[in-house]
């Protein structure tokens, strides 16, 4: 059986030209950047031809690249630097979305135990934050406003430059995190009015355990990480340099191809979503306007998300869920939640994240699939019983 | 490693005893839609033995495994024996399941019991009470475990 990836948007395969970017620097040029030697500078020389690809990308001056292990990390570093820096002037007031990324929220909601203050705007029911939001949250206390450029599960895409802007103006400084954006959709911090940005290689068909910070010339960036004096004292610890040129390898070529692949995924995208929203009583979650075009994201009511995904991994298809199973907890999905979504729709989710590598035969084989699927377990769900019988009242009409 | 064992894969693919008793001598329905699990259990009894059983479950792969297999444990099985099927009973004939995944199996223990309790009340039959405490359901994740 073939298997259909279509869960992109947790991670990629990497690309081949990533994977050769990547082997040299494992066995023939493996000496440590910081030595002296020629081994040590061959390798050097090639950590700052990726960084320079890096910032070209993003229309960043190389010096304002900060190799980290991911997004995670950019975010954390980014979010608790300005923290700090805001707290020394008495500014402690954080502005963000109630749908960020955990590396974001979770970031803010320690900093809010530690004195911090946070303002968590509303996303609206198809998942969009608005600059006037930002701009009247904007207080002179406010340290930082950090939104995601693009949401991970619902794909929607955030009024960046907008935002930046009103940030700007403000003279408050504006984090994105960009790990669902780079390599996807055109992202240019300069015309963005981007301060810090932070990015993941594996989300472009780089490899894990590899990212960026983007931090603004003249914009202080503190160190968590002490050690080395590696990223001009800003992350210590020897670089992983074989990942950090496939980074720069991917992102090199996913900006190359991009106004190609836009093109191709948002057809199959828009074919998948209008595919799947022939089931009875599905929606598409998130505006179908300014979505990451490799992103679809639906609730089938009557049935939860668990048992969507295992039949369709025994199908062969790939998938995720915003449902409580999926996620460990007892709470669906809090991006679904902060769309408003009543708690027993957003349980049955799923989640179809596409790359370049899915074809149309995918595409078919996915909706063909999921109306199977759907009903089988509607079939066998007390609560769709109910729904059909006029016990309960459908919530997706 | 999966996440399920094998055995909880084959009740899930291949749910045993899918689908309702239109004329059925009990009833039982625990868990909620809000929390993501719904459990509901229908019994056919004759002199106090259980000779059909049928669920529909909304939920996730374990709760639907967990239904299948409690409805194969008790399928002809007396009353007093049905009461005495405990979660950890369903979960280990599942080859166990994961810790965070052990109120599935809760949720099939309490349907069941529901399901008697229904079955009393509808015919006037006495029972001793602290047989059927309420069911917990989701909401305080009261099961034993390993």
């Amino acid at each position: 059986m073939k298997t259909i990836y279509a869960d992109n948007a947790a991670t990629t395969a990497m690309s081949d030209a990533a994977i050769r970017a990547m082997m040299p620097y494992l066995k023939e040029v493996y000496g440590n950047p910081s030595s002296l030697h020629t081994a040590g500078q061959t390798a050097k020389e090639a950590l700052e031809r990726a960084r320079a690809d890096i910032g070209g990308c993003l229309n960043a001056d190389p010096r304002e690249i900060y190799f980290t292990s991911g997004g995670s990390e950019s975010d954390n570093q980014a979010i608790r630097s300005c923290a700090e820096n805001g707290a020394v002037k008495g500014k402690k007031h954080i502005i963000t979305t109630a749908f960020e990324h955990h590396a974001v929220l979770h970031t803010v909601k320690k900093l809010e135990k530690e004195g911090f203050e946070a303002t968590y705007l509303g996303v609206g029911a198809d998942g969009f934050v608005t600059a006037e939001q930002v701009k009247n949250a904007i207080r002179p206390d406010t340290a930082l406003v950090t939104v995601m450029y693009a949401n991970n599960e619902v794909g929607t895409i955030q009024p960046i430059r907008e935002i930046g802007a009103v940030c700007r103006q403000a003279g408050v400084v504006f984090h994105t995190d960009a790990v669902q954006a780079v390599g996807h959709i055109p992202v240019d911090v300069k015309a963005d009015n981007i301060d810090m940005l932070s990015l993941s290689a594996h989300k472009f068909h780089g490899p894990k355990g590899a990212g960026a910070l983007y931090c603004r010339r003249g914009l202080p960036l503190k160190t968590f990480i002490e050690g080395g004096a590696q990223e001009r004292g800003r992350r210590a610890g020897t670089e992983n340099i074989g990942g950090i040129c496939a980074m720069a390898e991917a992102l090199k070529e996913a900006c190359a191809g991009m106004k190609e692949n836009t093109a191709r995924l948002t057809a199959l995208r828009d074919k998948i979503i209008d595919g799947l929203l022939k089931i009875p009583h599905s929606r598409l979650n998130g505006g179908r306007e300014n979505r990451l075009p490799a992103n679809v994201n639906m609730c089938f009511e009557g049935i939860e998300g668990e048992g969507l995904l295992l039949h369709l991994d025994a199908r062969g298809i790939c998938a995720s869920s915003g449902s409580a199973c999926t996620s460990g907890s007892l709470d669906p999905s809090h991006v679904l939640l902060a769309l408003g979504l009543p708690h027993e729709i957003a349980h049955g989710s799923l989640r179809i994240s596409l790359s370049e590598y899915n074809t149309e035969e995918d595409a078919d084989a996915i909706i063909k699939a999921v109306p199977e699927v759907v009903k089988l377990l509607r079939d066998m769900s007390p609560v769709w019983d109910e729904l059909e019988k006029g016990q309960r009242k459908h919530l997706i009409k | 490693m999966a996440l399920y064992s094998e055995k909880v894969m084959d009740h899930f693919t291949n749910p045993r005893n899918v689908g309702k008793i239109e004329d059925a001598d009990g009833i039982g329905e625990v868990g909620n839609a809000k929390c993501g699990d719904i459990m509901k259990i229908y019994l056919k009894i004759e002199n106090d033995v259980i000779t059909d059983v049928k669920f529909n479950t909304f939920g996730c792969g374990s709760a639907i495994a967990s239904s299948s297999m409690a409805t194969e444990m008790i399928k002809g099985k007396p009353l007093s024996q049905a009461l005495e099927l405990t979660n950890k009973a369903v979960a280990e004939a599942l080859d166990g399941l994961p810790a965070h995944k052990m109120h599935c199996s809760v949720l099939a223990e309490e349907a069941i019991r529901s399901a008697i309790k229904d079955y009393y009340d509808r015919r006037g039959i006495a029972y001793d009470k602290s047989q059927f405490p309420e069911p917990h359901g989701e909401e305080e994740h009261n099961f034993e475990e390993d």
